[in-house]
């Protein structure tokens, strides 16, 4: 029998059909939906008079467009509300399960997917966003999606898709002290580029791997799309079981225990081939940050802006320039020690409780700086009432910062949680595009504990003399 | 879906690399329900200026270029899932977009929409953009039947999956053709695994 990739064992157990010189048909265990794209899908069904085929296997939540404020009240925005209406309309009407704003189980869709323990291993998810690949850290195949792939899923619980060819990215070795999963995974998007995984699913592997956390895991295959991987995903072992173990939609007893047996058999087998690998070296990791506008575009926060001399071809000359021109930022400056003026800590990327904690660790006892203005958004309303058990929200507090309610809210600015035009973020999320964060907006990509230490000094520092 | 087998059109040039979604798009004009007018934002930040008038340095606002068929610099559509970039590009009135290279769901939702991603090499685009520049109502052809693309005298070939290639030239979409093995589908079903 040939060796096959832990991504081949779950990608050939969902093939429907082959079609000869075409795609397969794989078949979607959940998907979950939410208010920006999936209005028209539904409206694609109506027009072709057919059902939602297996409504129990979508799950529907509201965050992309959802204010972080005052979420009792109505939807201030008009757009925005009639979009949230939709949802809850076509939810209704369909027979799908919402979470809809307010509601105990709302919270960004890539954060509750596995708080709910609906994300299990050896499964198929698909999301009409991008981040769906968060969901790769149980050993699934997890992948974003366009709107009429969405009305697909809906309507036959498939999808026509190209296998992608397989990669394999290794981390050994023991992480430097205060460097976070964030780090690595911005480490690694630098290393690749952002066009670096086109056409491949990521397997991460190695001792550093599989010595983080689930929630860091997620943050590592959340940044996968990143680098142009429709996805990530890390073979499921102890760590990732004990995570899933009790949680409220996961097998319970001897079924748990079965579905440990077969999840045991996912991993790559040995000298299984893979289309490309790379392999790197923990210590080699520092504390990272970006300076321009694509999320390969990041350094050691110790480094120093590129040059131009740094790039070889002239596209990529001018892609710098172009980013340094709309970042104000200039060739071989140092990045430590520049003024910011907006923290955002959140997003499927880093809004999970471990995030939380670790962003109050460093502002317990401290104050925010008068400078900054720090949104701290909670991925779900679980994670909400976690920090609030622990007292997370008071530690904000104390500082002059109070926590917000659950959405994706500045990640991508849909919502009132705008950055202004020429004004500098330092942001936990994932992207940063020009005017991803509002028109004219600058954002930095770091990890919850740089973003922190900026919340209290007001600049860019190192996070490790705080910790 | 339009069926599609030829353009034949003048192009508009946007010598940029990496362009991502959020240019193609912005988030904020994410909050229509339906999948229209999303062409008046297509590259809304780099269109018009904050107070809304328009750039005037910006290729879409030079009267010179006009067309079908939108060429742009490698790695075009990276970012988000948004199948809104592709309306918006289908809306402002593109029926291809050529570039050296592709994100992937871009290029899964360009196909779903009827609009071809033809995928030139750089030496190939780099001409293009040269020729373009110097000869705006030079026009291009895109032969999806025989995938070639040509231009003043160049000829390349490109590449499309044939399911694909075939799906659009009959203007058949994925959803016909699923709905058509639902008993297969069922059947597969009944073999998965249990605590699903």
């Amino acid at each position: 029998m040939s060796k096959k990739t832990l991504f081949d064992k779950i990608w050939e157990a969902h093939v429907v059909k082959e079609i000869p010189n075409g795609p397969s048909v794989l078949y979607i265990d959940r998907q979950f939906i939410h208010e920006v794209t999936s209005p028209q899908a539904f409206d694609g069904l109506r027009k072709r008079g057919v059902p939602v085929f297996r409504p129990k296997q979508t799950i529907a939540t509201a965050d992309h467009n959802t204010p972080t404020i005052n979420q009792h009240l109505p939807v201030k925005d008009e757009l925005s509300k009639n979009q949230l209406d939709k949802l809850t309309q076509n939810c209704n009407e369909f027979g799908i399960e919402l979470y809809a704003l307010g509601h105990p189980k709302n919270g960004v869709v890539h954060i509750i997917g596995p708080e709910l323990g609906i994300t299990l291993p050896g499964s198929t998810y698909v999301c009409g966003d991008s981040h769906t690949a968060t969901h790769g850290a149980f050993g699934s195949i997890a992948f974003g999606i366009g709107t009429s792939e969405v009305e697909m899923v809906l309507a036959t619980q498939c999808l026509m898709q190209n296998k992608p060819k397989r990669m394999r990215i290794n981390v050994n070795g023991k992480l430097n002290k205060g460097v976070t999963a964030k780090d690595i995974i911005l480490y690694l998007i630098s290393k690749l580029t952002t066009g670096g995984g086109t056409g491949y699913f990521i397997e991460y592997a190695g001792d550093t791997i599989r010595s983080l956390s689930m929630e860091e895991r997620m943050t590592i295959c959340n940044m996968s799309i990143e680098m142009g991987a429709r996805g990530g995903l890390i073979a499921p072992d102890e760590t990732t079981f004990e995570y899933i173990n009790g949680r409220e939609f996961a097998p319970k007893g001897e079924a748990f225990e079965k579905a440990v047996a077969y999840w045991k058999t996912l991993y790559t087998d040995d000298d299984a081939e893979f289309d490309k690998e790379y392999n790197f070296d923990a210590s080699d990791i520092d504390t990272m940050i970006t300076y321009g506008t694509n999320p390969g575009m990041g350094i050691k926060i110790t480094g120093k802006i590129p040059t131009v001399d740094d790039f070889e071809n002239d596209s990529e000359k001018n892609g710098l320039l172009k980013s340094l021109k709309y970042m104000d930022f200039h060739q071989s400056e140092p990045i430590m020690g520049r003024k910011i003026d907006y923290v955002f800590i959140g997003s499927c990327t880093n809004g999970r409780i471990e995030d939380l904690r670790a962003a109050a660790e460093i502002i317990k006892g401290r104050k925010k700086a008068d400078n900054v203005t720090v949104w701290i958004v909670p991925g779900s309303k679980m994670v909400e009432k976690q920090a609030i058990e622990e007292g997370l929200d008071k530690i904000f507090k104390e500082a002059g910062i109070e926590m917000r309610q659950p959405g994706c809210s500045a990640c991508l600015a849909m919502n009132d949680d705008k950055i202004p035009a020429g004004k500098y973020s330092v942001s936990t999320s994932n992207r940063n595009f020009e005017g991803r964060q509002g028109p004219g907006a600058r954002t930095l990509l770091a990890s919850p504990i740089l973003a922190a230490a900026a919340a209290v000094t007001g600049k860019i520092v190192d996070p490790k003399e705080f910790l | 879906m339009e069926k599609l087998i030829k353009i034949k059109s003048t192009c508009v040039p946007v010598n940029i690399e990496n362009i991502d979604t959020d240019q193609i798009i912005p988030a904020r004009f994410l909050k229509a329900t339906d999948k229209k007018g999303f062409g008046d934002n297509l590259f809304r930040d780099w269109r018009y200026d904050k107070e809304g008038k328009l750039k005037p340095e910006f290729p879409l606002n030079n009267p010179k270029y006009k067309g079908q068929i939108l060429v742009a610099g490698k790695n075009f559509g990276s970012g988000s899932s948004r199948e809104h970039a592709t309306w918006a590009v289908a809306g402002y009135g593109f029926r291809g977009v050529i570039s050296s290279f592709f994100a992937d769901i871009f290029k899964n939702n360009a196909l779903n929409n009827g609009v071809l991603p033809v995928q030139v090499s750089e030496v190939f685009l780099k001409s293009l953009f040269e020729k373009i520049e110097a000869n705006p109502d030079l026009e291009i052809e895109v032969d999806l039947e025989k995938q070639v693309v040509k231009m003043g005298g160049m000829a390349e070939h490109f590449e499309i999956n044939e399911y694909k290639k075939e799906c659009l030239m009959k203007g058949y979409d994925d959803i016909d053709y699923l709905l058509n093995i639902k008993d297969e589908i069922e059947a597969f079903e009944k073999n998965r695994a249990y605590f699903l």
